[in-house]
């Protein structure tokens, strides 16, 4: 974000006072929005719970070392556990997808893409909240398994309906950096390789794949990070039956009062993400490497 | 439409609203100003020249509350919402002037906000109607003689059945911690403190608040049992589990077996004994409107008040008049309504467990992440 600003300051041929005014908006808002809250949950994870909530001394480890009993492991295990199986189911739909749209006519493709986006149009708890209507004993996919002499099954309480909630609520999210990338891609590309032989799964591997691998990561990428935080999916969804960190962090703050216990656990799921996000990052660099 | 409204209102108030509610709501430290006994409330202070901030769950009062509280006493009054007694506490906790002069609170927090010196003892004064209120209401077991709370509404915690769809009614609960084989799967508990404990704290013989290491080991122990029989914990949308017959037993606060709208859902307070719960009314020390607040609360446990309570949230009302009222009109439809204040007095107060809350928490925890 500041290289671009700072070049188009310098087109201009404006002077580094102006150049650094042109930085203060974004500084103040990542100070005061990022910084200065991370400094605080950086902070509490060290410190011991107030009786009422909020913290106070003595500075302790008690919360870090709680994080790692076995409970708390298993949490984190099944909350990885199910946002990695929606990222992976997301792709799984997301991809062909996106595939299928470039190969529309472009006013369809526009159609098509407002309709990969519609559902953000509904509060995303009704849209969750219509997944109730649909899975429960009594609900429509029952009622169509008994016509067909089935069931019934119980879909709702369980991990597998949570990991649906999490793949409908973000599967958007995969398919539009999937298209992008797709459409920066030069379908002369796959006609050369298709000229000289190559077929259909070759051309995938080798072409599709590597060069659409940044918009698949970024899309991944999009779908695991807010899985792995939800916790309202889990709650309506999956009964108890599927906890997730979330809903962890969640009853630190709103039930047990233990703040510090919550940001530990805040900052365990961060570091997680920041490791994803810079594996990510270095895959993305090899593949431009590629690309040149 | 009635039913449509509260349960609306109780999926936003409690279910979703606390879920969605910000986990970062507070991102200042706690830590409490204590403060000297604030000089004696003046009982003919001019209110029309008074105006207070008035923090209630959402939809919790007649929507023409303020309008009818300025008409009555000249007093402006402002209405903010909390989506729980959580979110409200770390707002008044949080340090500072909170700009809130009246909270709505369950009694256990009103007790813990008591605790840190941060209410303003009730003028009984000022508050007249406090007359009107059932004895058992004005001494419950976290402020006994509403010395700092008044109740608003009261109730108990039960088991929400399907009549048509089991056998007998149950009687214990243990009829749905260990339930007979036709009814595996389709029980339902809450997950929400102090009410996952309650079922097995009182099927065991132990005080719902219990704090003592062994007997809360021995209330885990039960739920770890009863967890592979339940459909699932929900405390949401469990009414309308009920409605559907996914379900036919559910642990449940009473007034929501009404919400499913469902005439052979009933309401049963199990042999052991339950929860004696109350939502009450505080004034913040903070608060520069003494008078117009203590007069809000006199107006809000008046009888237009709680009628308009008890009529469409169907909880029960610690005013007399209002309760005995509402018992001979929708006694019949809402057993829960026609509940006598003996019957609830039976229940045991829930009070504020503090420190022990983290337990509370954890056997949560364990429980579901089982």
């Amino acid at each position: 974000m500041s290289s671009a600003t700072s070049r188009g300051v310098r087109r201009h041929g404006d002077g580094p006072l102006v150049r650094a005014l042109a930085t203060v908006p974004a500084m103040t808002y990542l100070v005061v929005l990022m910084v200065i809250p991370l400094g605080l949950v950086i902070a509490y994870a060290f410190l011991t719970a107030g009786r009422f909530g909020g913290v106070q001394g003595p500075v302790t480890l008690d919360n870090v070392t709680r994080m790692l009993e076995p409970l708390y492991r298993e949490v984190l295990a099944s909350s990885v556990f199910n946002a990695g199986a929606a990222t992976l189911i997301a792709f799984a739909i997301g991809f062909p997808a996106a595939l299928a749209i470039t190969r529309l006519p472009s006013h369809w493709q526009t159609a098509a893409l407002i309709a990969v986006v519609l559902p953000f149009w509904t509060n995303f708890l009704i849209r969750t909240y219509a997944w109730i209507i649909l899975l429960n004993r009594e609900g429509l996919l029952n009622d169509g398994l008994a016509l067909a002499g089935l069931g019934p099954i119980d879909f709702l309480y369980t991990r597998q309906a949570v990991i649906l909630g999490l793949t409908y609520a973000y599967i958007p999210l995969m398919v539009l950096p999937i298209y992008a990338s797709l459409q920066r891609l030069d379908p002369q590309l796959l006609e050369a390789a298709q000229n000289l032989g190559a077929g259909a799964w070759r051309r995938f591997r080798t072409i599709l794949l590597p060069l659409t691998l940044p918009g698949i990561i970024t899309g991944c990428l999009f779908v695991f990070i807010p899985s792995l935080g939800n916790f309202v999916i889990p709650e309506l969804l999956g009964g108890g039956n599927s906890q997730m960190i979330g809903n962890l962090i969640r009853d630190q703050f709103l039930k047990s009062r233990d703040w510090p216990f919550g940001s530990a656990l805040s900052l365990m799921v961060l570091a997680l993400l920041i490791i994803i996000v810079m594996f990510q990052a270095s895959a993305a660099r090899r593949t431009r490497r590629w690309g040149a | 439409m009635k039913t449509q409204r509260i349960s609306a209102r109780r999926a936003v108030v409690l279910g979703i609203g606390g879920a969605v509610s910000a986990v970062l709501l507070a991102a200042c430290g706690g830590g409490s100003s204590g403060g000297d006994s604030a000089p004696s409330l003046d009982p003919n202070a001019d209110l029309s020249k008074q105006s207070i901030v008035v923090s209630n769950w959402d939809a919790y009062m007649d929507p023409d509350a303020a309008l009818k509280f300025t008409d009555t006493t000249k007093a402006n009054m402002t209405v903010a919402n909390h989506a729980t007694n959580e979110e409200i506490v770390g707002k008044l906790t949080a340090g500072g002037d909170p700009g809130i002069d009246v909270a709505f609170v369950s009694g256990q927090y009103a007790q813990a906000l008591n605790d840190a010196g941060l209410l303003e003892p009730i003028d009984p004064n000022l508050v007249p109607n406090l007359a009107n209120l059932y004895p058992e209401s004005k001494n419950l077991a976290f402020d006994p003689g509403n010395k700092f709370s008044v109740p608003y509404a009261w109730g108990t915690t039960g088991i929400c059945y399907r009549e048509d769809l089991v056998a007998s009614p149950p009687t214990s609960w243990n009829d749905l911690l260990n339930p007979a084989p036709e009814y595996e799967k389709k029980t339902l508990m809450l997950s929400t403190q102090p009410w996952l404990n309650l079922p097995a704290a009182k099927a065991l013989g132990f005080s719902a608040n219990t704090t003592n290491d062994g007997e809360l080991e021995q209330i885990k122990q039960q739920l770890l049992k009863t967890k592979p029989t339940l459909l699932g914990f929900d405390d949401v949308t469990f009414y309308e589990r009920l409605a559907s017959g996914e379900v036919v037993m559910a642990v449940a606060w009473d007034g929501w077996c009404n919400y499913s709208g469902d005439p052979n859902v009933k309401f049963v307070v199990p042999s052991e004994g339950a929860d004696l719960w109350a939502d009450t009314m505080v004034v913040l020390k903070s608060s520069k409107n003494k008078e117009a607040a203590m007069a809000y609360i006199n107006f809000m446990i008046g009888d237009e008040m709680q009628g308009w309570m008890t009529n469409n949230i169907l909880y029960k009302s610690p005013n007399k008049a209002v309760a005995e009222k509402a018992a001979a009109e929708l006694g019949a439809d809402y057993p829960n309504i026609a509940m006598t204040p003996a019957d609830l007095a039976k229940g045991e107060g829930l009070i504020d467990l503090g420190e022990a809350s983290k337990i509370y928490q954890q056997i949560a925890t364990e429980v579901q992440a089982s």
